[in-house]
């Protein structure tokens, strides 16, 4: 029982992590209707900006940790306008195979100056964890389910409660009548991938101490992100999260009771279940291609 | 209509000659890459370069025709081609089968894979298609690496043997080569080939909308799939080929990085034309060689790359060479000659009173809203029918539920004897339900003919015998609408009440039944709509039913037998024109008033 205690706590950490990439995905889905596959790459990036800051420059880690949520934001300014925004006005195929592109430029580019041997960072609290009966609680893990916690509620308050929040969601919704409505569209886009950028680098920061620190630690992060938003119902806020946290649990027991050579392969499995029988996911697609 | 003085069919003027000099310089191309590693030593090195090269772009061929051709995107191609080596090298090293069964085991592998995906997977949206081949992609890759007992895991498999033809082993790597290189170009004619076919034409409309292609009879899903496992069958062929040539393969040749290096092959060359993809994949696996000062930032350069020619050559390099050149040297201009007459074969002449098309109780709703509410219809055969109502007032969701994209929530529909409520578009239009779309939809990648006879190929149609019956067709559709000149142009270059012409050629070479209208008028100027108005009495004249929404009164009174009143949904009048048009409630429903109140 006590194993089970463990895996289901370390289960929903990794899961939170992939929660906080699929919120990414789906705002940038919801504002754009066009799928990044450069999110994985965002939390790398983050990973990699907390290895130059903290430990490379050796800036106390509160200090990287801001220096890298603002890199971040630049960095989403920067993406928005090289990946997206010159090719807006086409179909989702183009945009989609230029964030592969992205994708592919971000992780050779940083494997080009930091090379491929894989980094290390420290925890953000100096106490690894603490021991409540049979389950070892590791503070990483704590703080990575605080935070995806803390961040999901003010991504509700911002889009249900905010009027710019508002806008996002029309410009999501319709692009056109939004603009014809007065809502500056480019800069509710710009704005959302800003957001995106920073909440991939925040799960980059988060995720570092437990992973290492590699270029490629991004791309599997972003499959399974990916992943748990068709599971939640794409496009559906709930959803990423809901799926994101079961996929995290499902591939840690798979691991410890099946296969840990197929753990990557579980989340694809359940994939390929839900599209078979349930394509909307949990909750239901919230936007559905238009006719 | 336009009849030129000249008695010939019409047809494009394409000089003979000029398709002799291009079929020749294919050959002599094809026979000297062909003899080059035959007649010329080469170090292994070279030989091994261009053995990739070849492979390769049978593979990426598969990639022209799913993502080029028919629009769905294919990320899991390295797992296909994995999947083609593996039945080589397993079946070759491992089983000791004979080369061509292997490679067959292997291609019959990556089929059925490539199947099963589309499947499952076509009816949803594109990104979850990306997500779906890479999810398959990951899992290959795992099984190859962990599936130890079967496929050697992470060391590969060695010992992979050659062909043999007639007694002929080809154990010599150039003679390897030459067979792979009559390979390419017999899969690189067959897919240029493609696009010209019934097939291919489809696989195009559905590329460039897929709504209009349902309803113009082109089963969407069932090309897609096609076109999918198609492109699974080449991955898988190129692959058993690839493992033959290097004697030895391992799971990292066929991981999710290896299927984005195929996409970019595809895209850089240029993805629509099979010249393309394989200038793309030559240039490629050259490029690396020629650039080895670059080796530490090569793949972040080629990033890059698929940004940059996403924004500045979206039809990659031979989209952005042959449309220069077709700017230096445009097409030889459609020659009219003498337009057939559109024959309206299947039901003209009849007219008996019965009836075509019976609503009963049709209801639409979406969540609260009943946009279509519990309405009943009857439209004669040889008539013209026109339903009209205020903006919102349902009708267009009352096309669309007829023809099919939209379920019906309630009600019955009888066409032509047969209960359709359950019937998908594509085989609505089988039964010989046209449409035409109130904001144009044509497939923009095809010229106007192809458009056109994209409709004359719907199932069940009447076309002429011969050769030449359906494209006669289509010229005679367009030739009944008035714009045969522009046949050979591309549909995006013309203006919009000429594509509007074109949507309703289209709809008329497939010989309707009964030919659905939405908003005709719609856009149109003065004399365009005086043109759309003598077009539509023609049709009246041939016996075509018509049933037709618009705005237009003056049009309406014009050609309409019959008209029905749609407000809020439900139907408020009926009957013959003048009769409705001074029905009380009809006239409230347009200018506002009690009793459009009362109506709803």
């Amino acid at each position: 029982m006590g194993i089970a205690f463990q895996l289901l706590f370390t289960g929903l950490g990794v899961g939170s992590i992939y929660a906080l990439v699929a919120l990414g995905f789906v705002l940038i889905y919801r504002a754009t209707n066009v799928v990044n596959f450069a999110q994985g790459d965002f939390a790398m990036l983050g990973a990699f900006s907390m290895v130059v800051l903290a430990i490379d420059l050796e800036w106390p880690y509160w200090l990287a940790i801001l220096g890298t949520v603002a890199f971040m934001a630049v960095f989403g300014v920067i993406f928005n306008l090289a990946v997206y925004y010159p090719l807006r006005k086409r179909s989702f195929l183009p945009v989609i195979i230029s964030t592969i592109g992205a994708s592919i430029l971000l992780e050779n580019g940083v494997l080009a100056s930091y090379g491929p041997r894989p980094q290390s960072l420290l925890g953000i609290f100096a106490v690894p964890g603490f021991s409540l009966g049979p389950v070892f609680f590791d503070t990483q893990y704590l703080a990575i389910l605080a935070v995806t916690a803390v961040l999901v509620f003010l991504q509700y308050l911002f889009f249900e409660r905010t009027l710019i929040g508002k806008k996002m969601q029309a410009v999501s919704q319709d692009k056109e009548m939004a603009s014809l409505l007065g809502i500056p569209v480019a800069t509710m886009i710009m704005i959302t991938f800003i957001y995106s950028a920073v909440l991939g680098g925040i799960a980059g920061i988060l995720v570092a101490p437990i992973l290492f620190v590699s270029v490629g630690m991004g791309s599997s992060i972003a499959l399974k992100a990916f992943a748990a938003s068709i599971i939640g119902g794409f496009g559906d806020v709930k959803g990423a999260v809901v799926g994101g946290l079961a996929l995290g649990v499902i591939e840690t027991f798979g691991a410890a009771y099946i296969s840990v050579p197929y753990k990557d392969a579980f989340a694809f499995l359940v994939l390929f279940i839900f599209l078979l029988f349930r394509p909307q996911g949990v909750f239901g697609e919230r936007i559905s291609e238009k006719a | 209509m336009i009849l030129s003085e000249s008695s010939a069919p019409a047809g494009v003027d394409k000089p003979l000659q000029r398709r002799v000099i291009a079929l020749l310089v294919f050959l002599a191309i094809a026979a000297a890459t062909f003899c080059v590693p035959l007649l010329v030593p080469m170090p292994a090195y070279y030989l091994n370069l261009l053995m990739q090269a070849s492979t390769y772009a049978i593979a990426v061929f598969g990639l022209t025709v799913v993502l080029g051709y028919c629009g769905q995107i294919n990320l899991a191609q390295a797992a296909f081609f994995g999947l083609g080596a593996y039945g080589v090298g397993l079946g070759t090293a491992t089983f000791g089968l004979p080369f061509w069964l292997a490679l067959a085991i292997g291609v019959s592998l990556a089929a059925v894979a490539g199947a099963a995906l589309g499947l499952t997977s076509l009816r949803l949206g594109g990104h979850y298609l990306a997500m779906v081949t890479i999810s398959f992609q990951t899992i290959t890759t795992l099984v190859m690496t962990n599936w130890i007992s079967l496929t050697r895991g992470p060391d590969g498999v060695t010992g992979i043997s050659r062909p043999t033809i007639l007694g002929h082993t080809f154990s010599d790597s150039s003679e390897y080569l030459a067979l792979c290189v009559v390979a390419l170009y017999v899969v690189g004619f067959a897919v240029w080939w493609l696009k010209k076919t019934r097939l291919g034409r489809a696989m195009q409309a559905v590329r460039d909308n897929e709504l209009a292609a349902g309803v113009t009879g082109v089963n969407a899903y069932a090309t897609k799939v096609k076109a999918f496992t198609l492109s699974a069958i080449l991955g898988g062929f190129g692959g058993g080929l690839f493992a033959g040539g290097f004697a030895y393969i391992s799971p990292d040749q066929f991981s999710f990085s290896e299927s984005v290096v195929f996409l970019t092959m595809a895209l850089l060359g240029g993805v629509g034309s099979p010249f393309g993809t394989a200038l793309g994949t030559g240039l490629l696996i050259l490029l690396p060689e020629w650039l080895r000062f670059l080796k530490v930032v090569y793949l972040a350069v080629y990033g890059a790359a698929v940004i940059l020619v996403m924004v500045f050559m979206p039809d990659g390099i031979w989209g952005f060479v042959s449309n220069y050149w077709r700017r230096l040297r445009p097409a030889p201009p459609f020659r009219v000659g003498v337009v057939p007459p559109l024959v309206l074969t299947t039901h003209m002449g009849n007219e008996d009173g019965s009836l075509i098309l019976m609503l009963r109780g049709l209801s639409r709703h979406f969540g609260g809203l009943k946009a279509v509410d519990a309405v009943d219809l009857e439209i004669k055969r040889n008539t013209v029918h026109a339903l009209i109502g205020p903006n919102g007032s349902g009708k267009t969701t009352l096309l669309n539920v007829l023809n099919g994209l939209y379920a019906a929530t309630q009600g019955e529909i009888e066409f032509d004897g047969k209960r359709i409520e359950q019937l998908k578009p594509h085989a609505r239009a089988a039964l010989g339900m046209g449409r035409t779309f109130q904001n144009v939809r044509l497939f923009g990648g095809l010229t106007v003919l192809d458009n056109v006879v994209v409709g004359a190929e719907r199932p069940n149609n009447d076309v002429p015998q011969g050769r030449d019956g359906l494209s006669g067709l289509a010229v005679a559709a367009l030739g009944f609408v008035g714009v045969p000149q522009h046949a050979s142009q591309r549909v995006q270059s013309l203006s919009y009440g000429h594509q509007r012409l074109v949507e309703i050629a289209r709809a008329l070479a497939g010989n309707p039944m009964l030919l659905l209208l939405d908003e005709p008028g719609a856009g149109l100027n003065h004399p365009e709509k005086q043109e759309l108005v003598g077009l539509l009495k023609r049709l009246k004249g041939h016996g075509l039913t018509i049933f037709i929404i618009d705005h237009d009164m003056n049009l309406v009174e014009q050609v309409a037998d019959h008209i029905t009143v749609l407000n809020f949904g439900r139907r408020i009048a009926d009957g013959a024109p003048a009769e409705v048009l001074r029905n009380p409630d009809v006239i409230a429903a347009y200018l506002g008033g009690q009793q459009a109140d009362a109506a709803a």
